[in-house]
C-alpha cells in the first residue's frame, strides 16, 4: 500500500506541474485582460496537433518542436484576441464569454472535420527513471522540468521586465495604467498571447505522454478551471501550487478507490473552495 | 398458321420480353458493377446494409472490417453473383454511413438502411456495443442480420431469432490465454485483470475471472477504466503494488496500446501479458519494444490451417477462397495486409453466401432457416449458430487464436501464433524479456 501511495503521489505531482501551466495560462488571462478564455482547451488540443505534426511530418525531436508550438500559441492568442476578444473586452462579462466560446466552436468544428474525432499520438520514448520502487517515464521527468523553466521565466518576466510591471499594472488598474501611458491594448493582447502560449506548451508537453483528439482539450480546461479558483484568481504561482494539489489529490483518489471517482472528488473540491474560500488558497494580490 | 396469328405470337413474346425488363429495371435500383451476368439468366440486386466507423476511437478496426466485406462484395460480382437453382443470379450492393464510433447514431442510421435504402440483409458495426445497438433494428424489422467484430455473448440472450454471430464469443477470449499460462508456468498463482468499462471488455473479463478463479487462480487486481481514458498510471501502481504473474485485459486499440506502452514506461515486468483487441493489429508495434512479448486473442491469423480437407474431417461444408489466397487478394486489393477484422468481414459475407446458397433463395425466412442449419469452414474457420431460445445466433463453433509479438532473426517485431499447439507457429517466449 504505501509503495502504490508514494508512486501515485509522485505520478501524480509530476503531471500536477503540467496542469498548472495550463492553469496559469488561463489565471493570466483571467486576472490582466479580466476575460474568462473558453477557447483555452481548444488551443491546448491544438497545441497537441501542432507537435504531432512537427514531430511527424518534419521529424523534429518533440523536445525541439515544443517552443515553435509555443509561438505557435502565443501568435494565435494574440490574433484571436485582435479579431474577436478586443470589441468586448469592456462589454458585460457574457459578451466575451459568448466570445471566446464562439472561438472554441469554430476551432473544434473545423479541426473535427480536417482530423476527425480518431485517436493521434505521438510515438516518443524517453525512457525511464528508475528510485527505489518508483519508476518514472522520461517524458514526465523533462514536463516536469520544462513546467519549472516555463514558470520560472514567467515570474522574471512578469516581475523584473518592464513590460511585466505593465502588465501587472494593467491587471492591477486598467485606467491608472492608461493614464500612466501604458499602451493597455498591446498590453491586453500581449497577456491574452501568453495565456494561450501557456496553454499550447502544457497541450505540447501533454501530447507526450497520452494520445488525443481535438476534444481532448476540454478535460484539462475543466481540470485548469478548478486549479485557478483553487489558487487565486490571477495569481500564476498559486495556479502552479494548485495544479500540483489537483495533481496529487487525482494520483491518491486512485490508491483508494476506483478511477470513476475521481471527477466527482476534483469538482466537490471546487464547490467547497468556491463556499469557503472563494479567493483561492493563495489569494492574489490586489 | 396465318400473318396476323404469327405476329401476335411476336408481338407477344416481345411483349413478355418487354416486360421481363421492365422488371429487371423495377427490381434494381441500381445496377450492379459490371453490368448484367454473363449466361443471360434473370439478375437480382441485393442491398447489404451497415455502417462503418469513418470517425471516433474505432476507426482502426471498423475500417479493415469494411475493407473485408467489400472485398466479398466485389469478389461475388465479379463472379458474376450467386447462382440460385432457379438460374437467378444474385449480385450484392453494399451501402454504408459513418456512425462515427457513437452507439447513439446506430439505431437512426440502421433503420435509415432499411427503410430508405431498402437493406435486404445488414452486417453489424464493428464492436459489440454497436453491434448490440443494431442488433435491436434488425430484429425490429425482422432482416437477418449477420454480427462480425462483435463478440459480446450478451446480445445474443435477449431472445432475437433473427440475429447471427460470426466471431467466437467474449466468454472464450481469454480464457485460453489463463490456459496458455497453465501450460507454460505451473507455479504462476497471480493474475491482475485491467479492462476497459465496456460492454465487450467486461463481458471478456468476467469470463475470464470465473474461469481463472475455478482453476485456482488468485485474481489480486480486477479493475475497470472508463473507455477513452489515457493516464493509466494509478492502475500501473496498483498491478505493481500487487506483484501478479501475469497481467490480462485490456479494451479496444486506443486504449490497450496507451496500457501496453505504459506498463512498459514505468518498467513493470509482468511475466506474461494478454490483452485485447490490439495485439494482433499490426499497428500495435509502433508502441516499439512495450509490444515485445504482449500475447493477443485473434479472431484469426494468416497462418490458420483451415482448410477444404479440414472442413471434410470436421464435417462441415468449405465455402469461398483458401487462406493464402484470401490474405493475397486481400493485400493486392487495399496494399496493406489482413487483420481478423479484415477477415470477419469478409467472412460474414461467405456466411450470407452460405446461407443463400443453402436456401436457394433471399427470402427473410428462408435464409433464416438455411442460417439455422449452418455448418461450413471458411478461411476464417468453423462456423455453427446456437439455435436454442435462450441464445439464438451465438457462434458455437469458431475458436480464438493467441498471437504473441518476438523479435525475429533480424531483431525486428513479428507476430507468431503461439496457442493452440495445433496451428501455432513458435513457442510462446516466456517470461517476457
Amino acid at each position: 500500500m504505501l509503495t502504490q501511495f508514494a508512486a501515485s503521489l509522485v505520478d501524480g505531482l509530476l503531471i500536477g506541474f503540467v496542469y498548472g501551466v495550463a492553469a496559469m495560462g488561463l489565471t493570466l488571462i483571467w486576472g490582466v485582460v479580466k476575460i474568462i478564455n473558453l477557447a483555452h482547451g481548444a488551443i491546448l488540443a491544438l497545441a497537441m496537433f501542432g507537435l504531432y505534426f512537427l514531430a511527424s511530418w518534419a521529424g523534429l525531436n518533440p523536445y525541439v518542436a515544443l517552443p515553435l508550438v509555443a509561438i505557435g500559441g502565443l501568435l494565435a492568442g494574440y490574433g484571436i484576441y485582435v479579431v474577436a476578444v478586443q470589441r468586448v473586452v469592456n462589454a458585460p462579462p457574457l459578451s466575451s464569454l459568448l466570445a471566446t466560446f464562439a472561438v472554441n466552436m469554430m476551432i473544434i468544428g473545423t479541426a473535427t472535420t480536417i482530423f476527425t474525432t480518431s485517436p493521434y499520438s505521438v510515438t516518443f520514448d524517453a525512457g525511464r527513471v528508475s528510485a527505489g520502487f518508483i519508476t518514472v517515464p522520461g517524458t514526465r521527468i523533462v514536463a516536469t522540468v520544462a513546467a519549472i523553466i516555463v514558470t520560472g521565466a514567467l515570474y522574471v518576466f512578469l516581475y523584473r521586465s518592464r513590460t511585466g510591471k505593465a502588465i501587472r499594472a494593467v491587471a492591477n488598474n486598467r485606467d491608472a495604467a492608461e493614464l500612466m501611458g501604458i499602451p493597455s491594448g498591446r498590453i491586453l493582447a500581449l497577456s491574452f498571447g501568453l495565456g494561450t502560449m501557456l496553454a499550447a506548451v502544457a497541450g505540447g508537453l501533454i501530447a507526450t505522454f497520452f494520445p488525443f483528439t481535438i476534444l481532448s482539450g476540454d478535460a484539462y480546461q475543466l481540470k485548469s478551471f478548478v486549479i485557478v479558483v483553487l489558487g487565486g484568481l490571477g495569481n500564476p504561482l498559486g495556479a502552479l501550487a494548485g495544479g500540483l494539489i489537483l495533481g496529487s489529490l487525482e494520483g491518491l483518489v486512485q490508491v483508494f478507490t476506483s478511477a470513476s471517482w475521481v471527477p466527482v472528488i476534483e469538482f466537490g473540491l471546487f464547490v467547497i473552495i468556491l463556499l469557503v474560500r472563494p479567493n483561492g488558497i493563495f489569494p492574489g494580490r490586489r | 398458321m396465318g400473318t396476323i396469328g404469327l405476329l401476335r405470337r411476336v408481338s407477344g413474346i416481345g411483349l413478355l420480353a418487354a416486360a421481363l425488363v421492365g422488371c429487371q429495371a423495377g427490381a434494381s435500383p441500381s445496377t450492379p458493377p459490371g453490368g448484367s451476368p454473363p449466361g443471360g439468366g434473370p439478375a437480382k440486386t441485393i442491398v447489404i446494409g451497415f455502417t462503418t466507423s469513418q470517425t471516433g476511437s474505432l476507426n482502426v478496426e471498423s475500417t479493415r472490417q469494411q475493407h473485408g466485406l467489400q472485398l466479398w462484395v466485389d469478389d461475388v460480382n465479379k463472379a458474376g453473383g450467386i447462382k440460385l437453382s432457379d438460374g437467378t443470379a444474385i449480385t450484392f450492393q453494399a451501402k454504408t454511413y459513418d456512425d462515427e464510433s457513437k452507439a447513439d447514431r446506430i439505431q437512426e442510421l440502421y433503420t435509415k438502411l432499411v427503410n430508405e435504402d431498402k437493406a435486404d440483409f445488414l452486417i453489424s458495426p464493428y464492436s459489440s456495443g454497436l453491434a448490440d445497438a443494431s442488433a435491436v433494428i434488425a430484429e425490429q424489422y425482422g432482416k437477418v442480420m449477420i454480427t462480425t467484430g462483435a463478440a459480446s455473448d450478451g446480445t445474443y440472450k435477449k431472445g432475437y431469432s433473427h440475429v447471427y454471430q460470426a466471431y467466437t464469443p467474449a466468454s472464450h477470449y481469454l480464457t485460453g490465454a489463463a490456459d496458455l499460462l497453465a501450460k507454460l508456468d505451473g507455479s504462476a498463482k497471480k493474475i491482475a485483470i485491467v479492462h476497459e468499462n465496456d460492454k465487450f471488455s467486461s463481458d471478456v473479463a468476467k469470463a475470464l475471472t470465473d474461469y481463472a478463479t475455478q482453476k485456482a487462480y488468485q485474481i489480486v487486481v480486477n479493475e475497470g477504466y472508463d473507455s477513452g481514458a489515457t493516464d493509466f498510471a494509478s492502475f500501473v501502481n496498483k498491478i505493481a503494488a500487487a506483484s501478479p504473474d501475469a497481467v490480462m485485459g485490456g479494451g479496444h486499440f486506443a486504449d490497450t496500446s496507451t496500457f501496453a506502452k505504459q506498463l512498459h514506461e514505468k518498467g513493470l515486468k509482468p511475466k506474461m501479458v494478454a490483452l485485447l483487441v490490439a495485439p494482433p493489429e499490426p499497428k500495435f508495434a509502433d508502441i516499439g519494444n512495450a509490444a515485445l512479448g504482449v500475447v493477443g486473442p485473434s479472431q484469426w491469423e494468416p497462418t490458420v490451417k483451415f482448410s477444404e480437407e479440414a472442413a471434410k474431417s470436421a464435417g462441415a461444408t468449405w465455402l469461398g477462397p483458401k487462406v493464402d489466397e484470401f490474405v493475397s487478394h486481400y493485400k493486392a486489393a487495399y496494399n496493406e495486409d489482413p487483420s481478423y477484422h479484415s477477415a470477419g468481414g469478409y467472412a460474414a459475407g461467405l456466411i450470407l453466401q452460405a446461407a443463400i446458397q443453402a436456401a436457394s433463395s433471399t427470402d427473410t425466412d428462408k435464409v433464416k432457416a438455411a442460417m439455422d442449419g449452418l455448418n461450413a469452414m471458411t478461411f476464417f474457420g468453423l462456423t455453427k449458430f446456437d439455435t436454442s431460445a435462450a441464445a439464438h445466433g451465438l457462434q458455437v463453433a469458431h475458436e480464438m487464436v493467441y498471437i504473441q509479438w518476438q523479435k525475429d532473426s533480424s531483431g525486428k517485431l513479428a507476430k507468431q501464433v503461439v496457442w493452440p499447439d495445433v496451428t501455432k507457429t513458435a513457442e510462446a517466449v516466456y517470461p517476457i524479456p
